[in-house]
């Protein structure tokens, strides 16, 4: 039976210019796709089983006896349903995705072949540790890469996301501190220009967060922060290249200030891509620094996550990592030190934070990405990201207010604002102006210190001629928002959709499908 | 290098626009001290995309794939047949290669299909609502154990020695920082679940129990006495789900009044992969929709009056909540939940129940046939696709022999619970419909073979 007999129709049909409403609300490639509560049947499936017998029932008296509510498709109808879908998003294989602070590279397609070898993804986590020496190879391999590319002393693997690993860092540095009997060191800093997880992190360890303030170049404002340190401090948490886009000259001086003073060092990764091969963050004085597989490592963002966050460890912390982790013996065998071996080798460690071993799924496609580049071509990864991202910033500059580009060039990413625009316009309108013209648009409102933050990061897999297109399309909204073009306030035109009423969403939250009769009910 | 499109006069017409002389001038920032001056030695330099294929493809031939040997493992992570399409479908550049969508106009795709994946949740764990997926079942199970904290305003939390000991594991190292009491028990190699001894541990400090169903060693209680036992003292009942297949034949424990049901969502579409990715399943009852953590994605209209789909109620979340966020997480699993939501799709309700009764049918017959193993007692009365045995002799050891020739017989208790000698004879043994009548005749007689 049909969940929903009596079909789905699009609400409004959609006005063409100049042509008339069509009946289905498609237009030609555009197609509206219902959902598949609406299409589908509980009785239809698109797959078939084995014949057989399926007497006998140890389910005590727990047999599901009421409908579950599932629609099914057939093969084709699924295959439709999601294609259809998939075409009204965009994506790095459409296009520019210059989104600042996630690194949306090229994700190259041997990655995926890799991960999809079966004695990658056909094996159990908890099969004896001699039947997958190799899948412990390859998490022992990219270890060994991620420590040397960022000189420091241990990494932790297993954090499932850039969070999960700032997590990870911030109770490896809880657990030193206790150790030292330094427990009582209850303030985290944080610059005002950092991602919202770190502090959400601190606070969820059962840390202080106190802000510091940027500088007008946007950097970390130094001597504040070194007036803050003292025995009440446990951890400083800086973002190298920072937010802005810029790296943190004094990096290196505030390590060796906060270390003076008792205190560690974590150092968010999100944006190392601008600096590997040619900086290791562990002559910076880092102490901990997660590594977004996802970002650097060109691992899929595939429409939010599974991302993946490793993190490396200087010589203070790495005892007090996370379980499991791997370690090469001299003949070659890779142990699996998991709580049972720990006690002897690892009696420091803050726990387990994931069932398994973390993403290794991310782990075989981030080692054959860094494969493939070799020291050589990770090198150039960085050099053509801050090249190209500087070519963007000069080629706008005159168009759009870049409040950091008099003090110097940028790392991956460049930063303008709003200043300048017709009043009544903001960043949201350009952005949104971008989105017809082809592109994603950029990072928008962040950091929190610039008004109208544009954050653009094109990556290093953009060709002059894409940046060049873009540089176009960017300068053609810039005069638009500084005439006050009427029609930005509209944009986009050309998506599968229009601006979408996002204060309902949370007003009257809709959160799962239900059939009609439910829902007139709920509307009365 | 393939992945690179600049070229050496790009790069110099690139310079010669920006006003740089060379590229280090754009590394001016960094300090003398921390400047490499070239590739990072000590390590390869690039490779061709059949060199990297090669020595990849030689590290998984080091490996046992389950699908080769007769293959029994459970414990978390199931092995279950994932129709081609699913795997072709989530490769569309499309889904793969696009963003967290923050910019709805151009992301319907993704915002559909997870509101799409979030009312199959809600509708398989029979709860009112559930969330776009969380990193795993383990972080969600924690998860949940801090917004029941949220919601009672309780600190203390009594978990199941039913419940798998990586997700209590997962639960102590969060619990030390913040601040959560942990009551928590080891199973024993009886047929009977330990709601009694839950019901009994329940007091006016108690947040939540959490009890997984089936449980680890495979028992299913009902989880009706439980719940109401929680509400009498004010405490919610979190229910933990490692096999979704699982609820194609058994009551949901949102049905029996479940606050919270968190899952792992891995035995649908997605695959073994060693441990992940993996994709979380979250969903409570509506009243405590506002506490939940993660994304959520929700219904609206855009501008001409058309359905849409938005994240939502985002001031929950770190981006806008910072330090008092009600989780730090700021991904979901975007690419799992899509897979999860197609083999979903696939099946449909019909496809579900048929899964699920061949693989309860398929551990029936060899529960059957291995309690005729000599010195094999099987420990549980009720089960769904997984049970436990006491082999009578240590069992992690006659694994490790078992893997020697080529059985892969299950997950020792040994290896989940190191050092408890009570439960060092256990052996839990998941039996799925890629399980064959082959398979579980090789398993026994293996067995017979290294307990004779």
């Amino acid at each position: 039976m049909s969940i929903n007999a009596s079909g789905w129709k699009p609400t409004a049909p959609v006005k063409g210019e100049g042509a008339a409403p069509t009946f289905t609300g498609n237009k030609a490639l555009m197609l509206e796709e219902p959902l598949i509560f609406e299409i589908g049947s509980t009785e239809t499936t698109g797959v078939d089983f084995a014949d057989g017998d399926v007497a006998g029932s140890r389910l005590g008296d727990l047999t599901r006896k009421s409908a579950i509510g599932l629609p099914g498709l057939s093969e084709q109808e699924t295959v439709r349903h999601y294609t259809r879908l998939s075409r009204q998003n965009y994506a790095i294989d459409l296009g520019l995705f210059p989104l600042g602070s996630c690194t949306m590279k090229h994700n190259p397609r041997l990655n995926e072949k890799v991960a999809r070898m079966p004695g990658f993804a056909d094996i159990h986590p908890l099969q004896p540790v001699d039947t997958v020496q190799g899948a412990l190879g390859v998490i022992n391999e990219l270890a060994v890469w991620l420590i040397k590319l960022t000189g420091m002393h241990g990494v932790a693997m297993s954090p499932k996301a850039g969070a999960h690993g700032e997590l990870c860092g911030i109770l490896c540095i809880k657990a030193a501190l206790e150790k030292r009997g330094q427990g009582h060191r209850k303030v985290v800093l944080v610059p005002e220009s950092a991602h919202g997880t770190n502090p959400a992190t601190a606070a969820f360890a059962g840390f202080t967060v106190e802000d510091i303030p940027a500088t007008a170049d946007g950097r970390v404002d130094t001597a504040a922060l070194k007036a803050r340190l003292g025995p009440d401090v446990a951890a400083v948490m800086i973002t190298n290249p920072n937010t802005c886009g810029l790296f943190e000259r004094d990096l290196k001086e505030i390590s060796d200030a906060v270390h003076a003073a008792g205190g560690y060092v974590y150092c968010d990764g999100a944006n190392f891509n601008a600096i590997v091969g040619r900086v290791r963050p562990g002559d910076l004085g880092v102490d901990a620094m997660h590594i977004n597989l996802h970002k650097t490592f060109s691992t899929p963002h595939g429409g939010g996550g599974p991302g993946s966050g490793p993190v490396v460890l200087s010589e203070a912390l790495a005892p007090f990592g996370p379980l499991p982790f791997t370690a090469r013996m001299a003949d070659g065998h890779i142990q699996l030190i998991e709580e049972e071996t720990a006690g002897d080798d690892h009696p420091d460690t803050f726990g387990r934070m994931v069932a398994f071993h973390g993403q290794m799924g991310m782990f075989t496609r981030a080692l054959a990405y860094i494969l493939s580049h070799g020291a050589d071509g990770l090198k150039q990864v960085a050099e053509d990201a801050v090249l190209n991202a500087n070519y963007v910033l000069r080629s706008l500059e005159d168009v759009f207010d870049a409040p950091f580009a008099g003090a110097g060039p940028c790392m991956h990413e460049a930063i303008f604002s709003d200043k300048g625009f017709a009043a009544g316009f903001s960043t949201i309108d350009a952005a949104k102006a971008l989105i017809d013209e082809g592109f994603h648009p950029m990072t928008m409102y962040f950091p929190l210190v610039v008004h109208g933050a544009m954050l653009i990061e094109p990556t290093e897999t953009e060709s002059r001629a894409a940046l060049d297109q873009f540089i176009g399309a960017l300068r053609s909204v810039a005069e638009r928002a500084k005439a006050g073009d009427p029609s930005l306030k509209t944009a986009p035109h050309f998506a599968p959709r229009a601006r979408l009423d996002e204060t309902l969403a949370a007003r009257k939250p809709v959160l799962t499908w239900k059939p009609l009769v439910v829902q007139a009910e709920a509307a009365e | 290098m393939r992945y690179l499109p600049l070229t050496p006069t790009d790069r110099q017409d690139m310079l010669a626009v920006i006003g740089a002389s060379s590229i280090d001038t754009l590394f001016a920032d960094v300090p003398e001290a921390a400047r490499l001056d070239g590739p990072i030695h000590d390590l390869p330099m690039h490779a061709s995309e059949l060199a990297v294929e090669r020595h990849m493809a030689a590290l998984a031939r080091k490996n046992t794939v389950a699908g080769d040997v007769p293959f029994f493992l459970g414990a978390g992570a199931y092995r279950h047949h994932v129709p081609a399409s699913v795997d072709h479908l989530i490769q569309r550049g499309e889904f793969l290669t696009a963003y967290t969508p923050y910019q709805p106009e151009i992301a319907q795709g993704t915002l559909q299909m997870l509101f799409e994946f979030q009312t199959q949740v809600a509708a398989l764990l029979g709860t009112d609502v559930a969330n776009a997926s969380m990193y795993d079942g383990s972080t969600a199970c924690w998860e949940a154990i801090g917004m029941a904290r949220r919601i009672t305003r309780r600190g203390k939390a009594i978990l199941s020695g039913g419940l798998h000991p990586h997700y209590v594991s997962v639960a102590k190292t969060m619990a030390k920082y913040t601040g959560d009491v942990l009551d928590t028990a080891l199973p024993t190699l009886s047929a009977d679940a330990d709601l009694d001894a839950l019901i009994a541990k329940l007091d006016d400090d108690t947040s939540c129990v959490v009890v997984q169903y089936p449980d680890i060693l495979g028992r299913i209680a009902d989880l009706t006495p439980l719940a109401d036992a929680c509400h009498a003292k004010k405490a919610l009942l979190i229910a933990v789900v490692t096999e979704p297949v699982a609820l194609g034949a058994l009551r949901a424990p949102g049905e029996m009044d479940a606050d919270i049901v968190v899952g792992e969502g891995q035995s649908l579409g997605v695959g073994l992969q060693f441990g992940g990715p993996y994709v979380g399943l979250f969903g409570c009852k509506e009243k405590y929709v506002r506490q939940m953590p993660g994304r959520l994605c929700g219904q609206t209209v855009d501008a001409e009056g058309r359905r849409g789909f938005v994240l939502t109620l985002s001031t929950r979340e770190q981006h806008i909540r910072r330090e008092k966020a009600t989780s730090n997480i700021c991904t979901n699993s975007g690419l799992c939940a899509l897979a999860f939501s197609i083999h979903m799709t696939l099946l449909g309700e019909a496809g579900l129940r048929r899964l699920a009764a061949l693989n309860h049918a398929g551990a029936c017959r060899a529960a059957d046939r291995l309690a005729k193993v000599p010195g094999v007692r099987v420990v549980n009365d009720t089960f769904f696709n997984e049970f436990t045995l006491d082999i009578g002799k240590e069992a992690r050891p006659v694994v490790r022999d078992l893997a020697d020739k080529g059985v892969l017989a299950g997950v020792s208790l040994g290896r989940l619970y190191p050092g408890e000698d009570a439960l060092a004879n256990g052996l839990i043994v998941a039996v799925t419909e890629t399980a064959t009548d082959e398979d579980i005749e090789a398993l026994a007689t293996a067995l017979e073979e290294a307990l004779a």
